[in-house]
């Protein structure tokens, strides 16, 4: 049902074309609300929760959220994007956190 | 770099088919689907004729589109040291139960097949080695990579070659002229514009087809799509060369995957690569049921269907035995998820599950309709034409040659870069003809020029499809088990869902997508069923059960089962292709 987009940090990437997250999204799920100035999802069923929006969004306005209907309240994942790496923090519903960090390009 | 802008999605609202702008491109090149293969088609095609012009049409962004979207963590084949191309035929044919497959097809691709990994190593892709510097092997085929970034890095490289990228266009329809392909017609889902791509050749790489069988975990509000497959790639493919009448093989064999339950997260990682037995619900090994068939690393169908025959012998649930790894190998495996499904890390802590504690829950994935996996596709010849002369399949959409991948798929895509190459050398462009682009035009924008009208939303036609396909022919919710009475079920209300689009409508480009999304999903699954009708065994339950035929018929059906639409009439055909084995060996056993 992902993703939960924030507004108090979703500024719709101002002075672009595109949010970044509506560039990205290979679902073409993701929009600029033109009343808001905020991204909004069009549809929460149809996302596959890949978190390239997630990956994509340089503020860090968007979460991707399990459906309710298959996973408890409440876990999250962020993707912290670096040159050639990768940072996940993770969160579970207990409150343990875990961080991966992986080369994801060869530098 | 020629990537075309894209922007918001404006506000599309025609009053009729005159103020839709029409946009010609003309290209030698045409590439349908800028996924996997078609990056590799790119790449290819400007290397080995530099100064061609190439257009790639995709309805995403192909930095992330398709199938490696979220990444991967694995090249699934790439063929060792002391081993062959041969070996690696050997061992695809023994994953489909022996075949039939097309042996020469997956040899030439055998043959591509680890150079098009070195280049992805060449470009950034970070392959896992051990401090020899070998590849580290998972399984006896796959090798671990860190392939986050694979998309991105490929859709670099086919930016670097120079194509056309036109983001955020839908395919609808092959040009056509004089029984060959002259090229695609499709529209801007930001824009709203009609597109006619006009080429010397067309190659279609618009990957498979998820989304025409319910899947089991599609509740009626937030979750629909936490499928395996791309839920984007829908079959537009295949649908769009059968509507022309090109020849489709093999799309009974459908591929079902062994997956962890209640969110499609990879199962093949754990129980291959980190040697996590499969067990049911009384802590028996389910694969020593299958040992006369390979146990552990029988073939994938049996897999597959295993943790299944379990629920229904009244042994499930099943799970994947993970709590015998140690805190490092259970940290290493939530880094390939991350790599390939990272979701699938934020399901696990949404159910608050350490796998070391409990062992991961399994069962069956949704059918699928994926050349890249199993045989289903276009027929195609040695260099990737299909039957319809000018238009070349690569990757999900070509079929006969299962157990692509992304390597494969990859090979692929060079292979019918090659095809497309020697095919336009002796092509011109083909003149337009008009009354083609304006039938297609009107067919495209028919659902958005009756928005506000009473008639049946995309999202509709397509969950009603969803369902039938399920219980009629052979979904998760019957154990993937159908027989004649079904299937003919599923082709009458198939017809009438055909009968009725016409009353589709669409208040926006993303609807009006939908809507063709749908179409294509209809005209799919009714080969499908024809498919599934036409062969009268069972060869590979789990991927293909017939309840009224339960054993296997090699007198009969030890070929390939093919399919072809009449593009004047809509009738379908279904006949066979003998198998022919190149490779020697049991046919059973890699
Ligand atoms: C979750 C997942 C994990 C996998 N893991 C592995 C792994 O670890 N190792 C491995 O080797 N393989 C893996 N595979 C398989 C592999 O990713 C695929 O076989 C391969 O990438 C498919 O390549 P393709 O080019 O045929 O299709 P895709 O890469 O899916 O490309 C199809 C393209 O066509 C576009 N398109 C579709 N319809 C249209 C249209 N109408 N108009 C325009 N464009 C269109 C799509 O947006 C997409 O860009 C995995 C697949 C999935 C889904």
């Amino acid at each position: 049902m992902p993703p939960i987009i924030d507004p108090n940090k979703c500024n719709g990437c101002a002075g672009r074309n595109e949010t970044f997250c509506e560039e990205i999204c290979p679902g073409d799920l993701m929009a600029l609300d033109a009343t808001t100035g905020k991204a909004f999802l069009r549809s929460a069923r149809d996302c596959w929760d890949c978190m390239s929006c997630v990956k994509a969004c340089p503020r860090n306005a968007l979460e991707t959220r399990i459906p309710y209907q298959l996973g408890y309240y409440k876990a999250s994942l962020r993707p912290i994007v670096g040159r050639n790496t990768i940072t996940w923090k993770c969160k579970d519903i207990y409150g343990k956190e875990t961080t991966f960090k992986f080369a994801n390009r060869i530098a | 770099m020629a990537r075309m802008n894209t922007a918001h999605a404006v506000d599309f609202a025609p009053a009729g088919l005159e103020s839709v702008e029409t946009v010609e491109v003309t290209a030698d090149l045409l590439i349908i689907g800028g996924g996997n293969a078609g990056c590799f088609v790119a790449v290819e095609a400007a290397k080995l004729q530099p100064g061609i012009t190439t257009v790639i049409l995709e309805k995403a962004d192909i930095r992330r589109s398709g199938a490696c979207s979220a990444g991967m963590d694995a090249i699934n084949t790439y063929i060792p040291k002391g081993k062959t191309p041969e070996d690696l035929v050997r061992w695809s044919r023994a994953q489909v139960g022996g075949g039939p497959l097309r042996e020469d097809l997956a040899l030439s691709n055998a043959y591509e097949l680890n150079e098009c990994v070195d280049d992805l190593e060449r470009w950034g892709l970070p392959i896992l080695r051990d401090e020899e510097g070998n590849a580290s092997y998972r399984g006896k085929w796959d090798i671990s990579i860190h392939g986050e970034q694979l998309k991105p890095i490929m859709a670099e490289k086919a930016l670097e070659s120079g194509a056309d990228v036109y983001n955020r266009v839908v395919a609808t329809g092959l040009l056509m002229h004089d029984g060959h392909c002259a090229g695609a017609m499709g529209f801007g889902v930001r824009d709203g514009k009609f597109y006619v791509f006009r080429a010397k050749a067309t190659v279609i790489s618009t990957g498979g087809a998820g989304t025409l069988y319910k899947s089991y975990t599609a509740d009626s509000t937030d979750s629909g799509a936490q499928i395996w497959m791309c839920p984007y790639c829908v079959g537009s493919g295949y649908a769009m060369g059968f509507r022309q009448g090109a020849e489709l093989t093999s799309l009974e064999q459908r591929w079902v995957a062994t997956r962890s339950k209640d969110f499609c997260g990879p199962i093949d990682t754990i129980s291959v690569g980190y040697k996590s037995a499969i067990i049911n619900a009384k802590g028996e090994h389910v694969m020593d049921r299958y040992k006369h068939l390979g146990g552990d690393a029988a073939p994938r169908y049996i897999r597959a269907n295993a943790p299944m025959e379990e629920w229904l012998a009244g042994r499930g649930p099943c799970y994947c035995d993970t709590t015998r790894l140690s805190p490092e190998k259970a940290h290493d495996l939530l880094v390939d998820y991350l790599n390939e499904r990272p979701s699938f890390v934020l399901f696990l802590a949404s159910r608050g599950q350490d796998v070391t504690k409990e062992p991961i829950e399994i069962y069956g994935s949704d059918p699928y309709i994926v050349g890249g996996h199993t045989g289903s596709g276009f027929w195609v010849t040695m260099e990737r034409m299909t039957t319809i002369p000018g238009l070349f399949a690569a990757g999900e959409t070509a079929g006969g040659n299962p157990n692509k991948f992304v390597g494969g798929c990859a090979a692929e895509g060079k292979l019918a870069a090659r095809g497309a190459l020697a095919w336009m050398k002796t092509r011109s462009l083909a003149p337009l003809d008009a009354a083609q682009i304006a039938a297609e035009k009107a067919r495209v924008y028919a659902p958005i020029l009756r928005r506000g009208q009473d008639g049946i939303q995309p999202v509709a036609m397509k969950e009603r499809l969803q369902r039938l396909m399920d219980e009629y022919a052979g979904g998760t919710s019957q154990y993937y088990r159908t027989n004649e009475e079904r299937l003919d079920y599923a082709l009458r209300h198939i017809k009438m869902l055909q009968s009725q689009f016409a009353y589709l409508t669409a208040d926006s480009l993303h609807m009006l997508m939908e809507a063709h999304e749908t179409m294509d999903r209809v005209d799919v699954a009714e080969a499908v069923v024809h498919h599934l009708k036409a062969r009268k065994e069972t060869r590979w339950a789990g991927w293909q059960t017939r309840m009224d035929y339960p054993e296997r018929d090699d007198v009969h059906f030890d070929c390939f089962i093919e399919s072809r639409r009449d593009p004047e009439t809509g009738t379908i055909t279904t006949f066979t292709r003998p198998y022919e084995q190149l490779i020697s060996g049991d046919r059973q056993k890699a």
